[in-house]
């Protein structure tokens, strides 16, 4: 069988200590194609914030491997442009100098005003074609995320976003998630994202990751999404899929998420793959109750 | 209403006056009770007491060394920016010697928590020493008052510098180093692009501290080592029982310090950012 694109193989990280050793998660195995676009959903604390940073090579796995396009992962790299939830923009350069200052890391060999044109496009795909001289200080936590994604996206073909719309009210993070379609569909670029936000994944993603709750934490389930796109977010709930999805993904995160945890088994096989849009028996489930729903997350 | 800066001023002018108008008052000299011979007048007249000379005195003074301020009449009288050119070649020679050394030596503490841990009991037994202990064996070693004077406002400027650039350079946000990782920056592309621009405000406090320090310690250090300087020019005057002399150095000591922290503070702004 050919490798994927990315392949995360048996991935542990342990945090040792002085009695009984901290594992974060055991034995991940998850891969991912070319031009995918890769949510990720589960509890605080199963450590999905760790394997994105041992993706984006800041952090060291305890065991496994990554290899990605047949090379092995080490270190951080041009490759994987990485969206951190803070923004992580410098506050003394412009919004064009922060894209900029990413273009110019990747391609040296460009001119000025080679690296100018380039920042300038991207920043105009995610709406800030007007605010390109202002600073991070005098931009909303909306339009600074949207720079950094514009960063992203200006340089590097795989995108790695840690809770890129964590921090932002639900009627921004909209907005930027349209605009994240947009520019992902004119690049076809690899996105692997966090996300607490059931709605928010399916709308973006090609493929879900459920990670049952640390410690010791799995990626138990690969849920396919199956809705046609474009999708829009208004006309997406009218997908029959939709609400099969969203209580498959909801009922996961209440119920089974501790369950298959205590059940503790894990041969290492790499996750379920679900589609739920084919289960047409569990449109009867009524587990869609919003307040469930919020206890989970 | 007038402006907050407005009504600043005009308070400040009133304080002024009432503060020169009372030491005006206070020290005049008695009324003469019959004319004075020669000897009496050129020994202060009938007044029997030595008296601080009243504002009018040290501002007719201070208009004639203003007036001309770089005239040159042998070693022991010279204008007053002759004086202070001196004391701040020194400061700004010391000054930027430390800086030179205190900067990157400031990054490589900042940097690696190995050095900070072996090089931090030194700074901690140096650092409280008073400069002007330093200066017999400055003099000693050197043999030579002019560049003694130097090495003492070199250490005594160097500890802001190094103790500010090292706390800047070591809580540069680990967000921003990261930034450089992912973007595969190299060690001296991370130092310019990324930690240089992030530490750059808590570097100027340390300079703006250590210039301050600076022209506060080079008036000590002329006072021991003699010949020129503004320092020298108020031990002097002092000998020459010239106290509008005294005072009016004593002010410029003031208007220059304070230009050169403007100066500083203006640097300051610049590389300024705001989260």
């Amino acid at each position: 069988m050919a490798k994927p694109f990315v392949s995360i193989e048996k991935l542990t990280k342990i945090y040792p200590s002085k009695d009984d050793d901290l594992v974060v998660f055991d034995n991940v195995n998850i891969g991912i194609e070319k031009g995918e676009f890769v949510c990720i959903i589960g509890h605080s604390g199963c450590g999905k914030s760790t394997i994105l940073n041992v993706l984006a090579g800041l952090d060291e796995p305890s065991a496994g491997t990554i290899v990605m396009d047949g090379k092995e992962v080490r270190g951080p790299s041009l490759e994987r442009g990485v969206v951190f939830q803070n923004y992580s923009l410098l506050p003394w350069r412009s919004a064009l100098q922060n894209v900029c200052f990413g273009v110019r890391a990747r391609y040296p060999g460009w001119n000025k005003r080679q690296v100018q044109e380039h920042s300038a496009r991207y920043l105009e795909m995610v709406g800030l074609g007007a605010s390109l001289n202002k600073k991070p200080s005098e931009l909303s936590g909306g339009m600074r995320q949207r720079v950094s994604i514009a960063r992203a996206f200006a340089t590097s073909p795989k995108l790695l976003l840690d809770e890129p719309f964590g921090a932002l009210d639900a009627l921004t993070r909209g907005v930027i998630q349209d605009e994240l379609i947009k520019v992902w569909g004119e690049t076809q670029q690899t996105v692997f994202m966090i996300t607490h936000d059931v709605d928010e994944a399916i709308l973006l993603a090609d493929r879900i990751l459920l990670m049952t709750n640390g410690p010791r934490a799995q990626v138990a389930e690969s849920v396919k999404i199956s809705i046609p796109r474009p999708r829009n977010r208004a006309q997406i709930v009218e997908d029959p899929a939709y609400y099969r999805i969203r209580n498959h993904l909801v009922n996961f995160l209440v119920t089974r998420s501790g369950e298959i945890r205590e059940q503790g088994d894990n041969d290492g096989s790499g996750p379920v793959t679900v589609d739920p849009s084919l289960d047409t028996t569990a449109d009867t489930d009524d587990s869609s109750d919003p307040l469930a729903l919020q206890a989970a997350i | 209403m007038a402006s907050l800066n407005v009504r600043a001023v005009i308070v400040s002018l009133l304080m002024l006056i009432v503060l020169l108008g009372l030491w005006e008052a206070l020290n005049q000299p008695p009324e003469a009770s019959e004319a004075m011979t020669e000897f009496e007048l050129l020994m202060g007249g009938a007044d029997d007491e030595a008296r601080v000379p009243p504002p009018s005195q040290v501002a007719v003074h201070a208009w004639d060394e203003l007036s001309n301020p770089f005239y040159d009449a042998g070693p022991n009288d010279k204008g007053i920016g002759i004086q202070l050119a001196y004391s701040l070649m020194r400061v700004l020679t010391g000054y930027f010697a430390a800086a030179l050394i205190a900067i990157p030596l400031g990054f490589v503490i900042g940097m690696s928590p190995l050095m900070h841990k072996a090089l931090n009991p030194f700074i901690q037994v140096l650092r409280p020493i008073s400069p002007l202990a330093w200066m017999p064996l400055a003099l000693f070693i050197i043999k030579d008052s002019e560049q003694s004077a130097i090495f003492v406002i070199f250490i005594c400027s160097i500890w802001p510098m190094l103790i500010n650039t090292a706390f800047g350079v070591a809580n540069v946000r680990s967000d921003w180093i990261s930034v450089a990782r992912t973007h595969e920056l190299g060690a001296l592309k991370t130092a310019f692009q990324v930690i240089l621009p992030a530490a750059a405000p808590t570097i100027l406090t340390g300079m703006r501290i250590s210039i301050g320090i600076a022209w506060l310690v080079i008036v000590a250090a002329e006072m021991l080592v003699g010949g020129t300087g503004i320092g020298y020019y108020v031990w002097n005057e002092w000998n020459n029982l010239d106290l509008n002399s005294v005072i009016f150095s004593i002010l410029m000591i003031g208007v220059v310090g304070m230009l050169l922290d403007m100066a500083l503070g203006s640097v300051e702004q610049l590389v300024q950012y705001k989260e």
